[in-house]
């Protein structure tokens, strides 16, 4: 076929154009996080204490200011991603913010807790349950966000499938955090990072072979 | 500098009139950036020996990719960096498949928008393979709106369908001729 005929070929095709990226991707975004809140309420729901803590316990309330930290430049580093002129600019930059408070967070600790209880706040009660639920609970908005993504183009599949694991980790930890009773930042930099970076690698596996366009 | 501002924003207006449905400006969208497309890949691929039908072929690839993720161009933003990365995200393949060193010269990639339309022979340049992966009625009415230049209500009246299973047919073989340019084996 010449390239004159594809041409014909494809304007007679004109009508076929989809929805504009972006509104894919919010769209996906939203079903993945109700998704993943029934898939949350169905296995786990949220500890007793909760409405206690969540306006009483700084530690407590810093595990959604981590999580969602996250989640927040995660989203926007997808929408960006999701194109092939796309690149992840300032939004890098905001990704390294949440890190940043988590050390901050693991000073004060220091300064608050005794050394010789160091080890029981980083392993609290539950680590390897941590690990397990939130790769688990990410399993449904990754899946909402890679579809969408495959409607994409994005210029680094693997990049792109990174960052939809890093935003659905990101989700799963903020769930996951409502029912866990660990709020230590010690705790939190060991297994809610190891479950969002588990979640994040096989997002990047996923994207490599999935993502190309 | 000034030449090529003023061709990008021109194609960034037939874009936005041709994705609400203006098949004349979508038509000459597409020539317009085929030529430019033809002489910038063929620059681009010049240092690493390949045939100028090789060339031609990724200016197809291109213009399919332009046509199938047409929505991953944002609106508020000039639109010639975006063809610019999809022109370079195939010309890097094409290399890949070849099995030669990825060495897409992206500078001379940011020129591109400047260079003339240099008219040749290879628009008429005939990749028939690809359409070998098109079967049965799929590759008949593709044939009847690229090559004999039937519109899908001729083609569906004259083939006994609906002009809505034409279209869809349609679609499904362009997403499918992409398809086939990614699996195409190495000659």
């Amino acid at each position: 076929m010449k390239t004159d005929d594809l041409i014909r070929a494809v304007v007679a095709d004109n009508a076929s154009v989809k929805a504009p990226i972006s509104r894919t991707l919010w769209l996906a975004l939203g079903a993945g996080l109700v998704l993943a809140m029934a898939h949350f309420f169905s296995l786990l729901g949220v500890r007793s204490d909760f409405a206690h803590a969540i306006t009483h316990d700084p530690r407590f309330m810093f595990k959604f200011v981590f999580t969602l930290g996250l989640a927040i430049p995660a989203a926007l580093l997808v929408l960006r991603l999701a194109r092939p002129d796309g690149a992840a600019g300032w939004t890098k930059w905001f990704l390294m913010l949440p890190p940043l408070l988590l050390a901050g967070a693991i000073i004060l600790e220091m300064q608050a807790v005794p050394s010789d209880h160091w080890a029981v706040s980083a392993f609290g009660s539950m680590p390897v349950a941590c690990m397990k639920y939130i790769p688990i609970l990410s399993v449904a908005p990754f899946a909402a966000i890679l579809y969408a993504l495959r409607q994409g183009a994005p210029a680094h599949p693997a990049a792109a499938g990174a960052a939809a694991g890093l935003l659905s980790g990101a989700i799963g930890a903020a769930l996951y955090a409502t029912f866990c009773v660990d709020d230590s930042p010690m705790f939190l930099a060991i297994w809610y990072v190891a479950g969002i970076t588990i979640v994040s690698a096989l997002g990047a596996l996923v994207g490599s072979r999935l993502l190309k366009w | 500098m000034q030449d090529r501002r003023a061709r990008e924003n021109e194609w960034s207006q037939l874009m936005r009139a041709a994705i609400s449905g203006d098949g004349v400006a979508y038509q000459r969208l597409l020539n317009d950036l085929s030529r430019v497309l033809r002489a910038s890949v063929r620059r681009g691929l010049g240092g690493s020996d390949l045939p100028a039908s090789d060339a031609e072929d990724v200016v197809q690839e291109v213009v399919l990719a332009i046509h199938l993720k047409r929505h991953t161009w944002d609106q508020s933003k000039p639109i010639g960096p975006w063809i610019m990365a999809i022109t370079r995200n195939k010309m890097i393949d094409e290399i890949r498949r070849r099995g030669r060193r990825t060495e897409v010269p992206i500078e001379g990639m940011l020129e591109f928008l400047e260079a003339g339309g240099q008219d040749d022979a290879m628009h008429a340049y005939d990749a028939g393979r690809v359409l070998n992966g098109l079967k049965g009625k799929n590759r008949e009415i593709v044939q009847a709106i690229a090559i004999d230049g039937h519109t899908a209500k001729d083609v569906a009246d004259r083939m006994g369908m609906t002009e809505v299973a034409v279209r869809v047919s349609l679609h499904r073989s362009l997403k499918t001729l992409s398809d086939t340019y990614q699996e195409k084996p190495a000659t």
